[in-house]
């Protein structure tokens, strides 16, 4: 009987146990595939911060040219670059013949004219001398000096061909190549070309887009949120405008998107792709997260404070503006921020008003066509080219960058500045 | 323009704000007592000033563009024209006054053009006379009534009251304007396309629904066996499946630890790590869900001999779970510590050991939040985006394995919009019509999901 108890006792004991090794486990789990999910990302996007440049003497010819004697600035503008551009990547190896010539000039970006032109324009001196010049690889040269192509395949599946490789390993052994911190990711606009792409155009479309949402959102949330907390009275309406607000925070973003084709777009008739419509779209999606906050921080001012204001014989309004809205604030901000975050991370909706189109300039108005952070990491990430892959990885780097800077920013608002009533 | 009239505006605002506060000085220095403080007197004359300049404002950006189409499509009238084609005429002539137009340039637009630019600069100058003369009326008006004993402060705050609660209705307008542009685009999808056929159809091809000219838009045969909904709405459920398959043991269990067993150390650090999972942006799940467990799936279903599509329905769902476990951890620890204490005790008080009070007393008391906080997952699931569109497979199949590659509701939407989208061609308004079966269902269990949640938090509170 005793012993029974005891068997039993031990069962119970093991099962508690177990218990706690689930908990333990799903917590484990949880924070494993975090881990595994930001190494990912680091170890696959830390390479695009480097650019692969070959170094190539260029010989500045007068006549190939097609310069007079003394040129003007204006005719070192307009001079012919390609020749000269051409010949210097011929050049690298004497014997080739028109196809590997060729090949030859597929190891640079198609930018390379426009990259001796700048030499020059620098430095008008070069004219009949012969300098070596800075030339952003090809992305897939790019690739193989970061060692993430691999050349064991065959030649055909490979769009670097063996001639190619072994000039480049000629160049590499007189180093001649050579990797620099990659200032263009950060200055260029999106480009067909991997080794060219950058974030510019679509950073400043998430810029305008945010500050476009927020200029909205932010005024619209905190007022209705004074008023349902406040001085809204108890009634259906009331009510119904809450259910609306729970319900709309946690309608799928998508839907937003559809609101911003249907009526922004169809029926006002708003310039498509801009962050203008996106902000405005995100900035709907935002409302009820800033007005949910908003109201939770009204609510923690204790009554205290408003009584001991309406005793002195403030109105309500001037309780309200005067003190409870301000003590309010802090908690109102880091909840704005919070809700930024989110639309800052938000891709679908974009996609449905056309901020996908492949915009080339950056954009200087929120007027202008753009893409933004994460719908240019969508645009990346859909293209096959093993050069965007890590482009891919470092913008979506910036862009958690971003929103870690917003959280934290969020939080020492709130402890900072923060009152606590106890 | 605008913008300079505005700022002008904004000044006047200030400059009236001014007056009135001066005027509150000089009744107070005759010795007279005010029934405000001063600055209610500058709000006052400040309202006065933005009323009139916002309702012409409003009027003008109502009224201008119409007024200004009757009158260059006067031109046209009694020339027999139809209405298609003054509507076209009209748009010419907008393209040609930007400069941006690219046609065959005949004498009548460049007229109506010219016509129209100067019709518009009629209308702005005209505007800014009338705004100007508006505000400077009413904001004298205000000026002479003020006096000693005119009341200031009610007509602000209730001025105030108002503008706050034309704010709080944004968020009714918000819903309306979803549905709103939901509703007319699915009834003209319905109306070419049987409801029946879009609940019960088992094939859905958009693709073939390619309009050749505005006849065959409109003819329903061309659609028989195109917009059959069941393979998507399938595919939209058993993704979400698969996804709570994986976030709801991972999210309740930690959950459960963070409550009842986590030192306040563990829990200090973890809740936020965890919570981390739900702050990253949805394209990033996608993306790693395509480039790193689509391949990874693959190659370990090769190895066991299995035939897993790079793009499948268990790497979209497992990666989106992997998003909703922080969703359900911290609704469903919120929930468990919100039951009462003496509940525990009783438990322990009997004999109970921590496990059996959390599996046979708490967690049945706190079930109707967990439920709850479940069907928020589950909504998030369904609406969820990027990981379907990225990581699994954009062609509607019927399937239940998982290793093979499915569609969603959502995933669909995008791909049908991507890009230029023509109105009124069907496939468009499938589109609005999948978006309406979205809301509808994401509606449901977000309001069933809020209401459990807050009966149970009265339960407790």
């Amino acid at each position: 009987m005793n012993k029974n108890k005891e068997q039993l006792l031990n069962k119970r004991y093991k099962a508690e146990q177990r218990f706690r090794l689930y908990g333990q486990s799903a917590i484990f789990m949880a924070l494993l595939f975090l881990t595994i999910f930001i190494f990912k990302i680091f170890s696959t996007g830390y390479s695009a911060f480097q650019k692969t440049w070959l170094i190539v003497p260029v010989t500045f010819d007068a006549e190939l040219m097609m310069l007079d004697q003394n040129p003007s600035n204006e005719d070192l503008q307009d001079a012919d670059y390609y020749d000269i551009a051409l010949k210097s990547m011929a050049d690298l190896d004497p014997n080739a013949n028109e196809d590997q010539e060729n090949e030859l000039k597929r190891m640079v970006s198609y930018f390379f004219e426009k990259e001796i032109k700048n030499e020059l324009l620098n430095d008008p001196n070069l004219i009949g001398k012969t300098k070596e010049v800075y030339l952003t690889a090809s992305d897939d040269l790019d690739q193989v000096f970061k060692g993430n192509y691999p050349r064991d395949l065959p030649e055909d599946q490979r769009r670097v061909s063996d001639y190619q490789l072994k000039i480049f390993d000629q160049l590499v052994a007189n180093g001649k190549v050579e990797s620099k911190f990659n200032i263009s990711f950060f200055t260029n606009a999106d480009s067909r070309e991997a080794e060219l792409a950058g974030i510019a155009s679509s950073f400043m479309g998430s810029i305008f887009s945010i500050l476009v949402c927020l200029m909205i959102a932010f005024p619209v949330a905190v007022l209705a949120a004074i008023y349902l907390e406040e001085f809204a009275p108890k009634n259906r309406f009331t009510d119904f405008i809450e259910v609306n607000i729970n319900n709309l925070a946690a309608v799928p973003s998508i839907v937003f998107g559809l609101l911003g084709l249907g009526v922004l777009l169809a029926i006002f008739q708003l310039p498509r792709s801009t962050p203008l419509v996106g902000g405005i779209t995100l900035s709907l999606m935002t409302l009820p997260t800033i007005i949910i906050a908003a109201r939770a921080s009204l609510k923690a001012v204790p009554p205290s404070i408003r009584e001991a204001a309406l005793a002195m014989g403030a109105s309500r309004m001037q309780t309200t503006m005067h003190h409870t809205v301000p003590l309010s604030m802090p908690g109102t901000l880091s909840g704005t921020i919070i809700g930024l975050a989110q639309a800052l991370g938000e891709t679908a909706p974009l996609i449905l008003i056309g901020m996908v189109a492949f915009v080339n300039t950056i954009p200087g108005s929120p007027m202008d066509p753009a893409a933004s952070l994460p719908v240019q990491i969508y645009i990346w990430a859909e293209s096959a080219e093993r050069g965007f892959v890590e482009k891919v990885s470092a913008c979506i780097m910036v862009l958690l960058g971003f929103l870690i800077t917003m959280n934290l920013f969020a939080q020492i608002i709130r402890h900072k500045f923060e009152k606590k009533w106890s | 323009m605008n913008l300079i009239l505005f700022t002008f505006i904004v000044l006047l605002g200030f400059t009236s704000y001014y007056f009135g506060r001066r005027k509150a000085y000089t009744i107070q220095s005759t010795n007279k007592r005010l029934t405000a403080l001063p600055q209610f007197y500058g709000y006052y004359l400040a309202i006065w000033c933005a009323i009139p300049a916002f309702i012409i404002f409003s009027l003008w950006a109502i009224f201008e563009p119409t007024i200004v189409k009757l009158l260059i499509l006067s031109d046209y009238s009694n020339q027999g024209y139809l209405d298609d084609e003054l509507n076209l005429i009209y748009e010419k002539t907008k393209a040609l006054s930007r400069g941006q137009f690219t046609g065959e340039i005949t004498p009548f637009i460049e007229a109506s053009a010219e016509k129209y630019l100067s019709l518009r600069s009629i209308a702005q100058s005209s505007k800014v006379v009338i705004v100007l003369s508006a505000i400077i009326a009413s904001v004298a008006y205000a000026y002479k009534r003020i006096s000693s004993n005119s009341r200031t402060r009610e007509p602000v705050e209730k001025f105030l009251n108002a503008v706050l609660f034309t704010a709080s209705l944004a968020a009714i307008l918000t819903t309306v304007g979803i549905v709103f542009s939901l509703i007319f685009q699915t009834i003209d999808f319905f109306k070419v396309i049987p409801l029946f056929d879009f609940v019960f159809g088992t094939h859905w091809y958009p693709a073939k629904a390619f309009v050749r000219d505005s006849s065959e838009a409109l003819d329903p045969t061309m659609y028989s066996d195109t917009f059959g909904a069941v393979p998507i709405f399938a595919g939209t459920f058993f993704i979400a499946f698969i996804a709570m398959c994986v976030a709801i043991p991972i999210g309740l269990m930690s959950g459960i630890y963070l409550a009842e067993y986590a030192s306040t150390k563990v829990r200090q650090y973890a809740k936020p790590l965890i919570e981390i999972l739900a702050g990253i942006p949805t394209v990033v799940y996608g993306f790693f869900a395509a480039l790193t467990v689509g391949p990874f799936l693959k190659e370990l279903g090769t190895s066991m001999g299995l035939e897993v599509s790079a793009e499948s329905a268990l790497a979209a769902g497992g990666v989106m779970g992997i998003m909703i476990i922080p969703f359900i951890s911290s609704l469903s620890d919120d929930v468990i510590t919100s039951v009462p204490q003496s509940l525990r005790d009783g438990s322990y008080a009997m004999g109970a050991t921590k496990s059996e009070t959390i599996k046979r007393v708490i967690f049945p008391a706190a079930l109707p939040g967990i439920v709850g906080s479940i069907l928020l997952g589950v909504s998030r699931a369904i609406g969820e985006t990027m990981i379907v569109v990225m990581a699994s497979g954009l062609a509607a199949n019927l399937t239940l394995n998982p290793l093979e590659s499915t569609s969603t509701i959502t995933a669909q939407i995008v791909v049908i919009l991507i890009g230029d989208q023509a109105f009124g061609d069907p496939k468009t308004q499938a589109a609005f019509a999948l978006g309406m079966s979205l809301f509808l269902v994401t509606l449901c269990l977000n309001i069933v999901a809020l209401r459990v949640v807050k009966k149970y938090r009265e339960k407790y509170e």
